[in-house]
């Protein structure tokens, strides 16, 4: 370049001294996320203030007593576990497995594949009380009573129980669990799958070795969305499993179960004494928190092992 | 030579055995027949053609350098000899492709066996996130093979054979990634020899790499040269002229020239040839 192409660059403008729009999208998305703080603070605050009392070795080993004014929530807590348990154990195999197939197996033109992606997608903006009533309709009605008929029994697949709400509470998370598993799957590298197929892998044992292995932080992911959404629903289970009150504890997937967000809407309106109930209520609700909190730290923990083993730092 | 075969995993189709464990010369295809061969090979990506009627023979246990600028299809050939181009959607390809006198196009052709016979390392390391032992075991594993101390022997002998058992003995069951972008590379070489292949397609197997890990690269593929069968794909000339005793020059598609590698550096049958090599395009 020559000297004389230099002269002709034109100055840039000067920047302003005050850069207000800079300033003033600084000051609003900051406010924003001070509010979001504000507000959980606050919850938080709240439940903890009002619940943390409540919260005795009594509370949390004992079951419900004197209509439900005094005694424990240990019914809920284990139903809680079982359900939430069910549903991953139902879940993860049926999620994973789509999001195999739509990603490695499926032609990502063939309308069949759009037809089942724009099924997901919609799946997932289902609200959650039409999946109460389809659990409902068919795992209770259709394929319980079918269970029934066939095996010549009385009424013990046909009603609303354990199983069928976990199977409802799965299908309701099955969109999050495909969508994360996939996009896990897309982010393996394309090297990894030539590598494998390069050494004479077959496909299947490059999406069982290689690419699983790879995804497996993603498909935890989906798991944890999917325990915090389906320890928290109440509208699922309503009609497929929750039970009001039960004097014992669940033994069978046929049984029906206490649930602890159902047990606060019960607490929280279906009280004969609502303000008797107020410190169970609030003690109830921390500990539905700190479940939900303490089955995500756990998944947390092992999807930071497991990325922490997969970039070599263990 | 017994090979302990617990196959635990039940696989869907029937598994080739696992071949012998063998630094020798793999034996050379029937006299007369090539190693490897094209024939009139047409490769179409949708709209984009991309090979253009290409015919060569490779001998058995030599190394080939293919050479070329960038998008002359010289990488798209060397996929063509294990169809790993079946893995981009839209791939026609027409013509023949031979390796040992078997044809590899053939309706029926079983890939997975063709990819185990014929190698591949890539211009990126591309270890899996698995231990050392694991990436060189993956083959081996992959073919049914779970005896320990079998696999032991034969990850230990292939880690030698890619020179790099020396340097990472201590360290079997430390992940892959830790290990530097040279080492990485041989351990992709080494993971490729665990299941025995005939041949070893390089594609710029030293491009990402330094020179002093270049030059590694370059001495193990002279080491490697005579007991197997090398192609590989480079940009830079003077590597081709240093390591290959074939080279084959390629131009939008076009196999312009292909002959031993003294020749095409030094007198050159075709202009376009010259012209490349002497640096006036590319």
């Amino acid at each position: 370049m020559s000297s004389d192409t230099l002269r002709d660059v034109r100055p840039l403008p000067r920047a302003r001294a005050f850069d207000v729009q800079g300033v003033s999208l600084t000051a609003l998305s900051g406010l924003s996320a001070a509010l979001i703080a504000l507000m959980v603070a606050v919850i938080l605050g709240d439940i903890v203030g009002h619940g943390w009392q409540a919260v005795t070795w009594e509370f949390l080993a004992g079951a419900p007593r004197n209509g439900m004014t005094e005694g424990g929530i240990f019914p809920a807590i284990y139903g809680t576990v079982l359900l939430v348990l069910l549903m991953v154990v139902a879940l993860i195999p049926f999620g994973v497995g789509a999001a195999v197939y739509l990603h490695e197996y499926a032609d990502p033109y063939a309308w069949t594949t759009q037809a089942v992606r724009f099924a997901v997608n919609n799946l997932a903006g289902v609200p959650s009380i039409v999946f109460g009533l389809f659990g409902l309709g068919f795992f209770i009605q259709f394929v319980g009573r079918s269970i029934d008929q066939g095996l010549g029994l009385d009424v013990v697949w046909g009603q609303p129980s354990l199983i069928w709400a976990a199977l409802t509470l799965a299908v309701l998370n099955l969109p999050v669990v495909i969508v994360t598993t996939e996009e896990a799957l897309k982010t393996v590298p394309r090297e990894m799958r030539e590598a494998s197929l390069a050494l004479g892998a077959t496909r299947w044992q490059t999406v069982r070795y290689v690419l699983l292995p790879q995804a497996m932080p993603g498909i935890l992911t989906g798991a944890i969305l999917a325990v915090s959404r389906g320890a928290g629903e109440v509208a699922p289970i309503l009609f497929t499993g929750a039970a009001y009150f039960l004097p014992y504890l669940p033994s069978s997937p046929t049984d029906q179960f206490m649930e602890l967000g159902y047990h606060v809407f019960v607490l929280a309106t279906q009280s004969p004494d609502v303000e008797a109930t107020r410190p169970i209520l609030y003690g109830t609700v921390l500990v539905l928190l700190g479940l939900t909190l303490l089955l995500n730290l756990t998944a947390i923990v092992l999807r930071a092992r497991l990325r922490a083993r997969l970039l070599g730092r263990s | 030579m017994t090979v302990e075969m617990t196959d635990a995993r039940p696989s869907l189709v029937t598994r080739p055995a696992v071949p012998p464990r063998t630094g020798e010369p793999k034996p050379a295809a029937p006299a007369g027949v090539p190693r490897l061969a094209a024939r009139e090979l047409q490769l179409h990506y949708g709209a984009h053609h991309a090979l253009k009627g290409v015919t060569l023979q490779i001998p058995s246990n030599s190394v080939t350098a293919i050479i070329g600028p960038s998008g002359c299809g010289k990488s798209t050939l060397l996929r063509s000899f294990n169809r790993m181009n079946d893995l981009i959607p839209g791939v026609r390809v027409e013509g023949a492709i031979e390796v040992s006198g078997r044809s590899v196009l053939a309706p029926g052709t079983d890939v997975v066996e063709l990819r185990r016979r014929v190698g591949m390392v890539f211009q990126r390391p591309n270890p899996f996130p698995k231990s050392i032992f694991e990436n060189v075991a993956f083959g081996l594993r992959m073919l049914g093979l779970d005896d320990r101390g079998e696999l032991g022997a034969r990850v230990e002998d292939s880690l030698r054979r890619a020179a790099l058992w020396d340097e990472v003995k201590d360290r079997l069951d430390r992940s892959a990634m830790q290990l530097s972008g040279g080492q990485q590379q041989r351990l992709c070489i080494a993971r490729c020899l665990a299941v025995e292949p005939e041949v070893i397609l390089m594609d710029e197997p030293a491009s990402a790499l330094d020179p002093t890990a270049t030059a590694r690269i370059e001495e193990l593929i002279l080491d490697l040269k005579g007991r197997y069968t090398l192609v590989v794909v480079t940009h830079n000339m003077q590597q081709a002229a240093r390591i290959s005793d074939h080279t084959a020059f390629m131009l939008q598609g076009v196999l312009v020239e292909f002959d031993d590698t003294r020749r095409v550096f030094t007198s050159p049958s075709q202009k376009l040839t010259e012209d490349y090599i002497t640096g006036r395009f590319g």
